[in-house]
């Protein structure tokens, strides 16, 4: 019985040496090794490491890219207008041994935050609106990771990327911009409107002349045929009453005649006389 | 076996509740192998009568059988399975090891190496400037990262939706911390970036699917900057509107459009309208005109065929025919009048003839004729009157 506890108090002790005298690495971390307080190795692969019980502590980082994302700031930009910026910072620890020094214990954030910020503000005082906006976001961003990288190596820091999120006006600025843009909407809806307007009146207009000149095109026609028809019957009628002249004057009379007083409303006052009243009241015995 | 199954993102970090020092699942084998033979001896104890004797020489026997059936035990905890669309990333001691693809692995059981699975088939989003609620599917809009500046410095409101999924399992445990938080302001900052480099028409017209397809690959070319392990699949871009305060403008512009073809298309009705009519009204005026040329030729051809018709009988005997053509006139003419003979030398004499009255009664008999031939010019000159109408003149007289 004793045997058996004393294999199992072997067992035990083992594995609390073993347990104390080696600690693992991961591929996450960044570890320093102390022995009572000093720096002795800071430079561990990921994997399994001895140290000595009670001499030696180890210390562990997080070496992975880790992310600050700092609350939104008001900067000016060249013209004096104010623009709020929400910027992200991509970091990790790139030299353990001066980060712990640098920072120890220190929040890296607030430091990080206070570079990136003292770095932005000078570039967004460089340019205008338009410019950190659009054109030259990409340019920005480029410097604030450089000059962040460069200001950030001394405690030991990577800056793997400086982004900017939000580039906004403030919420005043905002109301104006809303305003100008319905000001320019009006604008074009008022032009969309009026061109309609002169459109419609282009098409009505040219429908009326072109409405006058065909009828006026087809009465000129109208009067040309008639014209010519008159001048046909005119013809017709020269060359046949042109065959006997003296009949024609005789039968026309006879016509306008029966035409002018042939209708029985006309009193006649009339004297007995002429070649129809030749036998009218006379003896006509041979 | 993995403590950190994909999607929980929040603490992947398998140091975060131990102790500084080693591995402390040493411990816990520990415990666990103590139990174990612990057990084994319990059952001895049980039975330990008579066999206490004994007990001393086989006890280290059955200590190292216990130690062995232990050991057994705990190799097989190595056992694992990687599910279809899964990898699994075997670390020893922290390091990495291999990559296993689906199926079933042994690894070197805990506290020596360990498994982290990541899933690599499934399809994640991320949703810039609206968040959906994946519950009740209602929207909850971000306007904070929806409202972003266009580079002609408009407002827009523009909503995204970033479909990913992990490209790289070693990268993508290893290099970043937060990778799915880290994508979220990957993805706001390069949509900013691409919006500002658009003019807000463009991004609400024609530029959509190039905008997103330059997110895509701004937000990709990041991820990949941070050897994050992420693909993105897919950038939509949900909505882009102008912002709701100049909304009603931006409707009211489109109705102006919209407008003005109404306004072209109604004048283009009324010309539809009046053209059509004008040439038929044309159409009509030369047809009249080409009728009251016909009728006039046709007229005077049958007028002056007849003429030469008469003509040319009375050439055959101009006499007669004159004659003849001149009494049956004057009948005509004579017979359908009412006619006053004046006979003799009339000329000088004054003669009244109540001509008025004579022309009355002529209308108002209708047409029949009154015969009141005086042959002699009487000089009391009294008109010879119908005694049988006189009712009729009076009666017309008053009714004029």
């Amino acid at each position: 019985m004793s045997r058996i506890n004393l294999i199992l108090v072997l067992i035990a002790l083992v594995v609390i040496a073993i347990s104390s005298t080696l600690f693992t690495v991961d591929e996450r971390e960044k570890v320093i090794l102390f022995r009572f307080g000093e720096i002795v190795k800071a430079d561990y692969e990921p994997g399994l490491h001895f140290k000595l019980p009670f001499i030696n502590t180890v210390r562990r980082f997080n070496g992975q890219i880790q992310t600050l994302d700092a609350p939104p700031v008001m900067y000016q930009t060249e013209e004096l207008k104010n623009v709020v910026v929400d910027a992200f910072v991509k970091w990790r620890i790139a030299d353990v041994k001066a980060y712990y020094i640098a920072l120890g214990s220190v929040d890296v954030n607030s430091r990080l935050g206070q570079i990136v910020a003292d770095i932005a503000r000078a570039e967004f005082g460089k340019r205008t609106v338009k410019e950190v906006v659009s054109s030259a976001r990409v340019e920005i961003m480029d410097i604030m990771r450089s000059s962040t990288d460069e200001k950030t190596t001394v405690f030991g820091v990577e800056v793997v990327d400086v982004r900017l999120k939000r580039v906004d006006l403030p919420p005043d600025a905002s109301n104006s911009v809303y305003a100008r843009m319905s000001a320019g909407r009006t604008r074009v809806a008022k032009g969309f409107r009026a061109e309609g307007a002169e459109e419609a009146e282009k098409i009505r207009s040219e429908a009326d002349k072109d409405r006058s000149i065909m009828l006026a095109e087809a009465n000129q026609q109208s009067q040309m045929i008639r014209g010519s028809g008159d001048a046909t019957a005119a013809k017709i009628f020269a060359e046949a009453y042109g065959a006997n002249q003296d009949f024609y004057s005789f039968y026309r009379s006879l016509e306008a005649y029966r035409r002018a007083l042939g209708n029985g409303d006309d009193l006649l006052v009339l004297k007995p006389e002429g070649e129809f009243f030749k036998y009218f009241g006379q003896n006509v015995a041979p | 076996m993995a403590w950190n199954e994909p999607g929980n993102s929040g603490d992947r970090d398998p140091w975060g509740d131990r102790g500084g020092d080693g591995p402390p699942d040493l411990d816990e084998v520990m415990k666990n192998l103590q139990k174990k033979v612990s057990g084994i001896f319990g059952g001895d104890k049980g039975g330990a009568g008579d066999a206490g004797g004994q007990s001393g020489g086989s006890s280290s026997g059955v200590l190292i059988g216990g130690l062995l059936v232990a050991l057994i035990i705990w190799g097989f905890t190595g056992l694992y399975r990687i599910h279809e669309g899964q990898q699994g990333v075997v670390l020893r001691f922290g390091e990495f090891r291999s990559i296993s693809e689906p199926g079933l692995h042994w690894h070197i059981p805990t506290p020596i190496e360990w498994v982290e699975v990541v899933d690599l088939g499934q399809l994640r989003a991320v949703e810039i400037g609206y968040r959906e609620n994946t519950r009740t599917g209602q929207v909850g809009v971000v306007p904070r990262e929806s409202l972003m500046l266009t580079r002609d410095e408009n407002i827009i409101d523009i909503k995204f939706a970033v479909q990913y999924r992990v490209r790289d399992a070693k990268n993508y445990l290893f290099n970043v911390r937060d990778p799915e938080g880290t994508l979220q302001q990957v993805a706001e900052s390069a949509i900013r970036q691409q919006v500002g480099q658009n003019d807000m028409d463009s991004i609400l017209s024609k530029n959509r699917q190039q905008v997103s397809d330059a997110v895509a690959a701004t937000i990709q070319e990041l991820l990949d900057l941070y050897q994050s392990g992420l693909l993105v699949i897919s950038v939509n871009m949900q909505d882009a509107q102008p912002p709701e305060q100049v909304q009603a403008a931006f409707a009211d512009a489109v109705k102006a459009r919209e407008d003005k073809q109404r306004l072209i298309n109604e004048a283009e009705a009324y010309r539809n309208e009046v053209l059509p009519r004008a040439s038929g009204e044309a159409a009509r005026i030369l047809a009249e005109a080409n009728a009251y040329e016909a009728t006039l030729v046709a007229n005077a051809r049958g007028v002056a065929s007849r003429f030469t018709s008469l003509r040319e009988a009375y050439e055959k005997a101009p006499e007669v025919t004159r004659q003849r053509l001149y009494l049956e006139t004057m009948e005509e003419v004579l017979s359908s009048n009412r006619k006053v003979m004046i006979e003799g030398d009339a000329g000088n004499n004054m003669l009244y003839l109540p001509l008025d009255q004579l022309i009355k009664k002529g209308e108002n008999v209708n047409g029949n004729n009154v015969k009141s031939i005086n042959l002699s010019p009487s000089r009391a000159s009294q008109p010879m009157t119908s005694s049988s109408r006189p009712r009729t003149v009076s009666r017309g007289r008053e009714s004029r």
